[in-house]
């Protein structure tokens, strides 16, 4: 049976429990068990270590789906000692599935853009499980205009499981809202940092992960279309989603020895989801190191150099 | 009414399109009848009219030479990069299988073919899909080379004239051929800001990441009639939203409709309207 929800940190809890219970029992029958307890503690640190550092692409999946991923929401409160959110794409709405505003990083005005999913079952319908449609990547458009205009670095942060695939997303332009902010993207004349901080799908996240710099959290995926589509249309079996999410090449890892993406942050022991602090603290550090490369750059080096890079891609020679 | 002719033409008095080119691009299995309204169609016929049914109008698919030979004035045509071909770089299960079926099915390395041509005598650089050959969807190769095609526009400063058809992004490349939807945006970005015109030609169908970048991003966004065009499949919206779906929707009229293309055009009529098209942006014609 695929598994369908990331679950070893419940396993883990009723380890957990059980040694809490086994140290209660041996507090009531006077028995000295310390030294066992020590060395199980141990040997569930260790295997929890392990079980993180060998995650397969599809438990790394389902990681970056759950509910207790940070989105860019948390990592803007961790990062921002101010921030205003803008609203809306000026033509029809505010697409609520992508936050956009400003945000003050050590003293730096930045213009941020992030999908948003939301965790409590509210804010999940509120933000459309954070699956834009035409009028969110309009609103990124229109805040990377001002971002050029006031030379302000923007900073991305990617986590969607795609555009939505509705009717009015269509008859409002889905394609060409995302061609366009992909333009818009590959040419701003300021710096662009993106951070993939949860999952990467399709179009619809890769409208916001175009920039000079695209950083992984570990954790995260990226992928062409989710492993459950490709599995469906490839395989005609949506339940080999294991073998799809292997065959994709969607982590970071994989991405990186592609040359896809520019660096990981490696998340500690039970990933952002666990341990949100140490995570956003790297991600500070790295936004900190980019942002010190690039702000140096003439825009028109920063954006030929921008260019070139994606050029490169997937390069090919001649048979 | 201005004095352009377009929608005055009978489909046989169009073009070269029996000659040339087309004898590069050998149709396999032509239907016996159309999968429209279901009246019998002779080889013959399909060919007079540019696999066009003579009674509703349905626009069949057209291979990369057969509408080479539509489009381009006879014998101008020179294909540039027609080497590339793809292969398995991610090991994808069944990938090597695919590629070599669709060559051999389709006579064609990739999906796309490009070079430059004359269009009514106007110099273009010209590029073509075939959805013969895996749906035409897009990867590495097929990116390169419709940014090769941008290359060439620039360098030049000829047009650029994309025909499109694609089911989207190739997933057997995974991530390489998503970025190629970054690697082609940007290199249309560069060919507006050297002010060279770029009009697509959106055919059936006309999906997912190809529409969602450079196909979309033309000066003029041109369609064929009934093209289905979406970023998201039809099959996959009825899943989303659990009932079916109206029978234009995400049809090129519907499009249009919405403002989302600058014009439908008939296939007999597309020649002598990009050749109008290329004759208002100051092309040569020598």
């Amino acid at each position: 049976m695929t598994k369908r929800q990331f679950d070893f940190e419940n396993q883990y809890q009723i380890m957990k429990q059980k040694v809490e219970d086994l140290m209660e029992e041996s507090r009531i029958h006077n028995i000295d068990l310390s030294e066992e307890i020590a060395l199980l503690e141990n040997k569930m640190a260790r295997i929890r270590e392990s079980k993180y550092k060998n995650l397969s692409p599809w438990e790394r999946v389902l990681l970056s789906r759950s509910p207790d991923r940070p989105g860019a929401e948390d990592y803007i409160g961790f990062l921002c000692s101010e921030w205003i959110e803008l609203h809306g794409d000026r033509l029809f709405g505010d697409d609520q599935a992508i936050i956009a505003g400003l945000g003050m990083f050590h003293g730096m005005p930045l213009t941020i853009v992030g999908h948003r999913k939301g965790k409590t079952t509210n804010q999940k319908l509120q933000y459309n499980f954070g699956m834009p449609h035409p009028e969110g990547f309009r609103k990124v458009m229109r805040l990377l205009k001002q971002a050029e205009k006031f030379r302000r670095p923007v900073l991305s942060f990617v986590d969607t499981s795609g555009a939505f695939p509705g009717i009015a997303a269509e008859e409002r332009g889905q394609a060409s809202a995302i061609a366009e902010t992909l333009m818009a993207m590959v040419s701003v004349k300021v710096p662009v940092i993106s951070i993939v901080s949860g999952e990467g799908g399709s179009g619809g996240a890769l409208a916001l992960a175009v920039g000079d710099r695209i950083v992984m959290l570990s954790n995260s995926v990226f992928s062409v279309a989710s492993p459950e589509t490709c599995s469906s249309i490839l395989f005609k079996d949506a339940a080999r989603v294991e073998d799809m999410a292997e065959a994709s090449k969607l982590t970071a890892a994989d991405l990186l020895e592609l040359e896809l993406i520019d660096e990981i942050i490696e998340e500690p022991v039970g990933g952002a989801n666990q341990d949100f602090e140490n995570t956003a603290r790297l991600v500070e550090e790295s936004i900190l190191k980019h942002l010190r490369d690039l702000n140096d750059k003439e825009p028109d080096i920063l954006v030929q150099e921008r260019f070139e890079k994606y050029r490169r891609i997937g390069r090919v020679t001649g048979a | 009414m201005f004095g352009n002719n377009i929608g005055k033409t009978k489909y046989h008095e169009v073009s070269n399109f029996v000659r040339g080119d087309y004898e590069k691009g050998r149709e396999s299995g032509s239907p016996k009848m159309c999968p429209s309204c279901k009246t019998p169609l002779a080889e013959q016929d399909l060919i007079q009219n540019f696999r066009v049914c003579p009674k509703c109008q349905h626009h069949l698919s057209l291979g990369a030479w057969e509408r080479i030979s539509l489009l381009a004035d006879e014998e101008t045509f020179r294909e540039f990069n027609g080497d590339l071909s793809s292969y398995n770089r991610l090991h994808f299960p069944d990938y090597d299988e695919k590629l070599e079926r669709a060559q051999r099915e389709s006579g064609l390395p990739e999906a796309i073919v490009i070079g430059t041509a004359y269009i009514d005598g106007y110099q273009v650089v010209l590029g073509v899909m075939d959805s013969r050959f895996m749906m035409s969807s897009m990867g590495a190769v097929v990116g390169e080379k419709i940014c090769l095609a941008a290359e060439r526009a620039m360098e030049l400063k000829w047009p650029l004239i994309m025909v499109v058809a694609s089911g989207g992004a190739r997933m057997q490349e995974g991530m390489v051929s998503l970025m190629q939807m970054a690697k082609t945006s940007a290199a249309i970005e560069r060919l507006h800001q050297a002010g060279v015109l770029y009009v697509s030609v959106l055919t059936n169908p006309t999906t997912g990441g190809v529409l969602a970048s450079f196909a979309s991003l033309a000066d003029i966004v041109v369609a064929e009639p009934r093209a289905l065009i979406g970023f998201t499949g039809p099959r996959v919206i009825e899943q989303t939203i659990k009932h079916k779906l109206p029978d234009n929707f995400q049809k090129a009229e519907f499009l249009l409709q919405h403002g989302m293309l600058d014009l439908v055009v008939d296939r007999a009529r597309l020649k002598e309207t990009l050749a109008l098209v290329l004759r208002m942006h100051g092309g040569r014609n020598d």
